[in-house]
């Protein structure tokens, strides 16, 4: 059956600028989706880059050997486990002070104490990185003569502190008050709350915020360079003296003149980037499955 | 501050639970609510009623000192539990609440819990208990909060799974399970539907024979049905909430001494 249609009144008729609009339409568009891709292939190249040349320069040898005292050769293992070694302890000595700071900031400390504390976090994540190094390095490294893998921990604790701090308080933050209540509302003692509810409740965040601060502080090179100095010899549990780590490793070799050493820098640039990637995709996933539940 | 023993007896009778004299409650300078004086009979269900922002929350919260959580917060006059001043500086207000229970608006079950957790959360998160204690707490608890034939074959899963009537039915079963001997409830129906709000209506009055319950509610027919006393706030013009009248629910909505419940009762204002 033929359905009668009436001509389209003026009130709904297309304007006559329409063309030129469509035209703007379609141009800004275009511009934004410059800007995306341009702003995505730094990342792109990057990881192209680093894997292309990383994956060739992987071998045995530089998971396993030391680098050669003279000369060329040998492997990056001292820099894998000075950066495990440090970052270990860095986690070790950042999660208990960032976690429970976070803690006191965002479920005891008064209106004023947690807006200065907050704003103290802020300044020292955006801080240059090489200052931390600097300030760790008067106390650490000076009284003792000694660069040492401590003060390298310590340096990156500095780094992972203010980050875990915030993580730990923003998401403390997201534990809705009603639950808190309802556990003081059943005669529960308000450590006990904290605990078992507000820090129970807001965990898979606060994992979260703990793992992209590990991954932070092992890429981070610059507070290394005044502390743990880096080295040619193989540390393993002497934090008295320097100790090697991938990102100084890629900066010593990718200096050297010998393409071989070059080399090496690029398998080392590649396997701190597959960690740190491992430890983002993780994080991803956990979030993933948090927000799916 | 402490109750100041007034001359002669107290006006108690063994019938009484709570007696509440001249109670001012103050968010910093804000005064919520004013002079109020009412007793609440144990064994009974207490509604009250009032157009929004009158104060009926805070006042219920002042009853087991949630209020004070609230930063700013504080109480004047006094508030007696069996005769005693429960804002005596005596007083430890987490062991008053492990007698005076609360269910909120909102049904909240621990989320990172199993409906089991949530039922035993009061006493594993305060004490010790062997497992067989918790597992008869847990039956003695769903069942009285008529959820047990509902949930038995599923006590591991998340609290936060079951429906928003059967969540709320599992917060009075939490708040229940710690004994309590008054449970406060803060237009608990409020975010339900109708037929969750029925059987939570249903429940009260089931809960009225072992419990003292004072129920705070916006729905006029609903404290009509469920509640023995009534007490109507309103406020003044400076937003001070203030008791209007207090009496047997009957009464209240049938014969109301006061122009003002008249006029709330019969929907004419409010």
């Amino acid at each position: 059956m033929a359905v009668i249609v009436a001509p389209v009144p003026d009130r709904l008729r297309r304007a006559r600028r329409w063309e030129r609009r469509a035209v703007v339409d379609r141009s800004m568009r275009t511009l934004a989706l410059a800007c995306t891709i341009l702003a995505v292939i730094p990342l792109v190249t990057i990881l192209a880059f680093v894997t292309i040349n990383g994956i060739t320069a992987l071998s045995i040898d530089l998971l396993t050997r030391s680098p050669k005292a003279t000369g060329v050769g040998g492997g990056a293992v001292t820099a894998i486990t000075g950066t495990i070694q440090m970052v270990g302890l860095a986690t070790i000595i950042a999660v208990p002070v960032g976690l429970l700071a976070g803690v006191y900031v965002s479920e005891f400390a008064g209106r004023r104490t947690a807006g200065a504390v907050r704003f103290c976090a802020d300044v020292l994540v955006g801080i240059p990185s090489i200052l931390v190094g600097v300030f760790v390095f008067t106390f650490l490294v000076l009284p003792f003569k000694q660069y040492n893998a401590f003060a390298g921990a310590v340096a990156l604790a500095v780094i992972m502190v203010p980050v875990i701090m915030r993580t730990t308080e923003e998401i403390l933050k997201l534990v809705p008050g009603d639950l808190r209540e309802a556990s003081l509302a059943i005669g529960v003692r308000r450590w006990r709350t904290v605990i078992s509810i507000a820090i129970r409740t807001g965990w898979p965040g606060i994992l979260t915020g703990v793992m992209l601060a590990v991954a932070r502080a092992a890429g981070e090179t610059a507070p290394l360079i005044m502390t743990a100095l880096g080295s040619r010899l193989l540390n393993i549990g002497d934090f008295s003296r320097p100790m090697d780590a991938l990102p100084l490793f890629i900066y010593a070799n990718a200096r050297q003149p010998f393409p071989a050493l070059n080399a090496q820098a690029w398998g080392a640039a590649f396997l701190l980037l597959l960690a740190v990637l491992i430890i983002n995709i993780l994080v991803r996933g956990r979030s993933l499955m948090g927000s799916r539940r | 501050m402490t109750a100041d023993p007034t001359p002669g007896a107290p006006s108690t009778t063994p019938d009484t639970k709570l007696e509440i004299r001249d109670l001012d409650a103050y968010y910093d300078a804000f005064c919520a609510i004013r002079g109020v004086t009412m007793s609440v009979r144990a064994r009974a269900v207490t509604a009250i009623i009032g157009p929004s922002g009158c104060g009926k929350s805070t006042f219920l919260r002042t009853l087991n000192r949630m209020h004070e959580l609230t930063p700013g917060a504080r109480v004047e006059g006094s508030i007696l539990l069996d005769g005693a001043d429960i804002y005596d500086p005596a007083v430890d207000p987490v062991r008053l609440r492990r007698f005076v229970g609360m269910v909120f608006q909102r049904p909240n079950p621990f989320p990172t819990m199993s409906i089991y957790e949530n039922v035993v959360a009061g006493i594993r998160l305060v004490g010790r208990a062997s497992r067989s204690e918790l597992d008869e707490i847990a039956e003695r608890s769903l069942t009285r909060a008529a959820l047990w034939n509902e949930v038995k074959d599923k006590l591991r899963e998340p609290g936060t799974s079951l429906s928003g009537g059967q969540q709320q039915r599992l917060c009075i079963a939490r708040a229940i399970a710690v004994d309590p001997e008054v449970v406060l409830m803060d237009e608990p129906a409020s975010a339900l539907d109708p037929v969750a709000t029925l059987r939570i209506e249903e429940l009260i009055a089931e809960l009225r024979a072992n419990y003292t319950i004072v129920i705070v509610t916006h729905n006029m027919q609903q404290a009509g049905r469920v509640s023995d006393e009534t007490a109507f706030f309103t406020m003044n013009e400076d937003r001070a909430g203030y008791l209007v009248e207090f009496g047997p629910t009957r009464e209240i909505f049938t014969n109301p001494r006061e122009r003002l419940t008249e006029d709330y009762v019969s929907g004419r204002f409010g």
